[in-house]
């Protein structure tokens, strides 16, 4: 072999080693998506082997020299109804059963663990509920539904794993949730996807799946002292929320205990489900949300908090089941240093944790 | 031709068209010239309805979203001058149709009369527009130019339109802050129309001079034809323009 | 390869090109430049879209070239940016949306119909104009620093988060679009109003058909994206916030809009190719197209579908699951009718007598390569396999298929197979099938390594990627040397032919379309007379008739 130049074997060496046809399959969905692929694929080539043969052999058939006097034919309906037919009842059932599983990756199980995903150019931040950050990867337990909340907090970005088959946009102004299991440990690509300026290409990151106990020793090595239900509450305490949202009877806000997942009347009668993303709105755009029986007064935080301390935001109105935890909170407030309502500097606080808009 | 094998039958050989002088060559007949371009001014208007639509479409998305913001913006726009504009518009329409039924009687004189009084009346609108316009400048409601939500944040500071919309009240800021994509709609909206009206009026300076040069008074009358539905379509934008910016809100 | 031929060509040692002929009829630079002559548009069109296509190559190339190995070392992640952007602007808005309508449907569909010119001979030149203009507007922001939207202008990136020449491009494509309204309605008003005596609709040739129905998507797509281009601009220099989520704005609106005319606009580029086909496949085997009306009605039916489609670009983007079930559907209905059309050709060979010229080649590559991208279409129209697909190479595989295999593939039999009508004269044959293999082999080295790229995950756009994927883009990039030269050896022979060629004479492959009966290079009025249209479309027995009579006389 020593003929052959160094570089072109080195080629050949690679290609043979990293040869593959389609990503590991890692996760719960990844075989279900890759059933229907290949069914896709067989498909496809059952369809262009047809065409080419019909083709080559009519080609051949009735080239010239061999059948010099054309047969003129004006069509045929049985035929033409045939490749009509066979085509769309096979698209059909690929439109069946890909939606089947388009449901199954964008609709999350209820016990799914929820982990925040904030992307920026050019960069992936995953904020975990147990307070761990995370810049460009994100450690995940195996045998576990995680679903993640995604959102941008300037152009559209795609946060995309393919050994996982899974894919969503992370767009600026609102969430959007993608869920999965995964199935085997292992280091994964993540990209981002959809183009987003200069350093979409490095906008890259590894989804580091862990064995559970692994995972509990890193969540044990990498936990920064406060969950992220915590920062959002020492938030909610340092904006000033407690001075309506405070639970006492006569109390200018709504009392915010359980309201995550309840129905709430608005001012205008619509009835609403209180999601992540109703909670996310009703900081940024309050007076589109006002709950029934409250005045419009509640100024909006636009521009004051960054998607980070509203997820921190988000999580701890969600933690929030009882009057009494509140409460708390309000009494924290006044341990704390003087502010005006706007989020506390980076050094004022303890950890650090850099919920604060930059 | 020696190599030909094969003669294209010719209609009616050796026959000769009488052409009218206006017909283009490649026409059999003057109908089917009129006919064309006809059909040609159709299918323009109707590009020009997608072109509008996805305005249109941003409207409802929007007004749908932020409904009080689009209510007390749209309180701004001055009823009178808009109603005023509408009337302006229409009698311009009315002065262009008699333009083209004075086309198609030969009647060179009226023809002119109509297209100037439809030229000034289409002056008079742009004129009309410019002072609204102003008025949204004075009061910093051109959107992305230190907008200012002011009049909507606190309605009194703007007594002159607070005294006729008493029942306006104060927008929290968040909302408020939304009367810039209704402004935004507006400008845009109104702007296209109007540079629309300003190119009908560029041609209808245009027609003029040929006009009383005689040019339309001939026989060959799709140009005024033409100009006229395009005209009557500007119009007919506006006749959706007014009640969805200016009445749409008010009770 | 077998020898048999139709091409008749007259006797060379006595055969002229015409005397008067519309090239000929007039002479100086400011003839053509304030001519009305549908032809001579055409040719005007011809020169350059040829130009955009190379420019667009170009950066192709240097696309190919960044990618062969991971790090960004020709070039910076910024300029790999804006080189793919401007490839995908440059290819779309200045070769591909013109490319067979403005050149040979410009050319042919008065002379099809039997009509002295388009109806508004003046319209067509302004919309050479506009192109020119917009052709212009766009090279001058390539030059001054060009611009890395990439050409979807994606919101709110492109309107608030870059300092590139987006107001210019933007400026340049909103124009071209009205280059691109006027000639398709000028295309309608032509077949609706100016088509001769006898000519029926459904005596019309499929390319006409297959143009018509381009031309209704252009002047109802085109408009939307013009606005939405303005709401950009406006956007962009005013910061309004329409598409603004800090100011209240929905960036998904801008999508929308963006791809009511985007999406339509792939059925602009691939349709008239289609049409082409449908001439070229009847001609080499002799026959009438099986099932014509199928064929017929199958561009419309596109056309049709074509509009309502759009949102399958959002499926990851958050759209509501009922929204994401109508347009999955939809996007599987339209992918019937290009079915049917693949079929309905390949029957058409059925029992002909075929033989294969060039532009038979070219069609046999198409016919190939169309079925794979339309086959990979539904990869992406499923939703589920939408998920992983998209945004990867996959999509960027599949659309080269269907436009550069499929679109190019019938861009090039068309110039081959009406070359003759065009100039007079005959393109070389023997090196003008080696260009067609070399195009189909380079074509498939170059994109099929892609489909497998995109299925392992690597992201479009994408500047650097992780080394396990380089093994693939070599071999991608190893194909795009060998297309290029499969387009570079067109342009040199069919120069050469300009002078050299064979004297074609009127009809060298027996065709039976009423351009085929009138001398090449056509007069500048088409027809001696207005042609009276008594046969059906691809009557080949008609035209045997009609030598038997000329033989006769």
């Amino acid at each position: 072999m020593s003929h052959i130049s160094p570089v072109l074997w080195q080629f050949l060496v690679k290609w043979l080693t990293n040869f593959a046809l389609y990503p590991p399959q890692a996760s719960k969905i990844a075989p279900q998506f890759d059933a229907l692929y290949f069914f896709m694929v067989l498909v496809s080539l059952i369809g262009l082997t047809i065409v080419i043969l019909l083709i080559t052999s009519f080609s051949i058939m009735y080239r010239q020299k061999a059948h010099p006097v054309p047969v003129q034919i004006e069509g045929s309906t049985m035929l033409e109804a045939t490749w009509t037919i066979i085509p769309l009842g096979l698209f059909l059932i690929m439109f069946v059963w890909g939606a089947l599983i388009y449901f199954r990756v964008y609709t999350p199980p209820a016990n799914a663990m929820n982990i925040y995903v904030v992307g920026k150019q050019w960069m992936w931040k995953a904020e975990h509920p147990g307070g761990q950050h995370e810049i460009n990867s994100l450690h995940i337990p195996t045998g576990r539904a995680i679903q993640l909340t995604l959102i941008s907090q300037d152009v559209f970005h795609s946060f995309s794993i393919p050994a996982f088959r899974v894919k969503r946009e992370a767009i600026p102004g609102r969430y959007t949730t993608v869920w999965f299991e995964a199935t085997t440990p292992g280091t994964y690509h993540l990209f981002c996807t959809q183009y987003c300026g200069t350093d979409h290409s490095h906008m890259i990151g590894d989804i580091v799946v862990l064995t559970p106990d692994d995972y509990k020793r890193w969540l044990a090595t990498s936990t920064s002292g406060a969950s992220l239900a915590q920062n959002g509450e020492r938030l909610f305490a340092s904006l000033s929320c407690t001075a309506c949202h405070n639970a006492r009877p006569d109390a200018r806000g709504p009392n915010l205990a359980n309201v995550y997942g309840s129905k709430l009347t608005l001012a205008n009668g619509q009835s609403q489900l209180a999601d992540e993303a109703f909670l996310r709105d009703a900081i940024l755009n309050p007076s589109q949300h006002v709950t029934q029986g409250f005045a419009p007064i509640m100024p909006t935080y636009q521009g004051q908090v960054s998607e980070d301390g509203v997820i921190a935001l988000v999580e701890y109105i969600k933690q929030l089941n009882s009057d009494y935890r509140i409460q708390q909170t309000t009494n924290t407030t006044s341990l704390l240093p003087e502010n005006d309502g706007k989020a506390t500097p980076t050094g004022q606080k303890p950890a650090g944790q850099g919920m604060v808009n930059q | 031709m020696s190599d030909s094998q094969v003669v294209v039958h010719g209609a009616a050989e050796g026959a000769h068209h009488e052409h009218l002088p206006y017909q283009r060559h490649h026409f059999e007949t003057y109908a089917q010239q009129s006919d064309a371009t006809n059909f040609a001014m159709w299918l323009f208007l109707l590009t020009e309805v997608m072109f509008f639509g996805g305005l249109f479409t941003a409207y409802l998305i929007y007004r749908n979203w932020y409904y009080p913001a689009f209510v007390e913006a749209s309180h701004q726009l001055d009823i009178f001058w808009g109603t005023a504009n509408t009337a302006v518009l229409i009698t311009s329409s009315f002065t262009m149709a008699m333009g083209v039924w004075c086309a198609e009687m030969k009647k060179q004189g009226a023809l002119v009369l109509c297209l100037v009084l439809t030229f000034i009346l289409g002056l008079g609108f742009l004129g009309i527009k410019t002072i609204e316009y102003k008025e949204k400048i004075e009061k910093h409601h051109v959107p992305g130019f230190h907008y200012s939500v002011q009049s909507f944040v606190n309605p009194s500071s703007d007594p002159e339109v607070h005294k006729k919309n008493p029942e306006d009240k104060p927008l929290p800021y968040d909302m408020a802050r939304h009367t810039e994509i209704y402004f935004f709609l507006y400008f845009a909206m109104t702007g296209m129309h109007a540079l629309h009206m300003i190119i009908g009026i560029a041609l209808l300076g245009f027609m003029i001079v040929r006009a009383r040069a005689g040019a339309y008074t001939t026989g060959h009358v799709t140009y005024v034809e033409n100009f006229g539905l395009y005209w009557h379509f500007v119009d007919i934008i506006w006749i959706y323009l007014f009640p969805l910016l200016y009445l749409i809100s008010r009770h | 390869m077998s020898t048999a031929t139709i091409v008749s060509l007259p006797d060379q040692s006595t055969a002229r090109i015409p005397r008067m002929n519309f090239m000929s009829k007039e002479k100086g630079l400011l003839s053509w430049l304030l001519t009305g002559d549908h032809k001579r548009i055409a040719m005007l069109y011809l020169v350059s879209i040829t130009f955009f296509f190379f420019i667009g190559g170009a950066m192709a190339g240097l696309i190919r070239l960044e990618l062969l190995t991971p790090q960004s070392d020709l070039m910076a992640t910024d300029t790999y940016n804006k080189v793919f952007s401007m490839h995908g602007i440059v290819m779309i808005f200045f070769f591909l949306v013109p490319s067979v309508p403005a050149t040979i449907g410009n050319f042919l569909i008065p002379i099809m119909i039997g009509a002295k010119d388009l109806a508004l001979p003046k319209i067509n030149l302004l919309s050479w104009y506009l192109y020119m203009a917009a052709g212009m507007l766009g090279l001058y922001a390539m030059a001054t620093g060009g611009v890395d939207t990439g050409w979807t202008f994606t919101t709110p990136l492109s309107t608030h988060y870059l300092n590139t020449n987006v107001i210019t491009t933007g400026l340049a494509i909103f124009i071209a679009g009205f280059s691109s309204i006027f000639t398709g309605l000028n295309f309608i008003v032509t077949i609706h109003k100016m088509r001769c005596p006898g000519m029926t609709w459904f005596r019309l040739p499929l390319f006409v058909w297959s143009n018509y129905a381009a031309s209704i998507l252009m002047v109802l797509g085109t408009p939307v994206l013009a606005i939405t281009l303005v709401l950009v601009v406006l956007e962009r220099t005013a910061g309004i916030g329409v598409f603004d989520p800090a100011k209240g704005g929905d960036p998904l609106l801008f999508q929308h809009l963006f791809w009511f005319y985007s999406h339509p606009a792939v059925y602009i580029m691939i349709l008239p190719g289609m049409g082409v086909i449908s001439e070229t496949v009847s001609t080499f085997s002799r026959k009438r197209v099986f099932g014509y009306t199928a064929v017929a009605f199958s561009s419309v039916a596109i056309a049709v579908f074509g509009f309502f489609v759009w949102a399958h670009h959002m499926f990851i983007m958050g759209i509501s699951n009922y929204s994401m079930l109508v347009f999955s559907l939809l996007t599987m209905l339209v992918a019937v009718p290009s079915a049917i059309k693949i079929f309905n050709w390949a029957f058409t060979l059925y029992k002909g007598s075929i033989t294969f010229e060039t532009p038979m080649l070219y069609s046999f590559g198409f016919m190939g390569l169309f079925t794979i991208g339309g086959l990979t279409g539904v990869f992406l129209a499923s939703s589920g396999t939408d998920i992983h697909l998209t945004e990867t190479y996959f999509i960027v595989a599949h659309f080269h298929f269907v436009m550069v295999g499929g679109m190019l593939m019938a861009f090039l039999a068309g110039v081959h197979f009406w070359w003759p009508k065009m100039t007079g004269r005959m393109y070389p044959e023997k090196i003008s099938q080696l260009a067609a293999l070399v195009t189909f082999i380079g074509f498939n080295f170059t994109f099929f390594p892609q489909f497998i790229l995109g299925t392992l995950g690597m992201p479009r756009r994408y500047a650097t990627y992780p080394p396990e994927f380089q093994v693939l883009n070599v071999f991608s990039t190893a194909g795009a040397t060998i297309l290029g030269v499969g387009y570079l050896l067109p342009i040199l022979y069919l120069t050469w032919s300009l002078k050299y060629g064979e004297i074609a004479g009127d009809n060298p492959w027996q065709a039976t379309g009423l351009e085929w009966q009138i001398q090449s290079p056509p007069l500048t009025e088409n027809f001696p007379a207005i042609p009276i249209m008594d046969h059906e479309a691809y009557d080949y027995e008609w035209l045997e008739g009609q030598k038997e009579k000329v033989a006769s006389v």
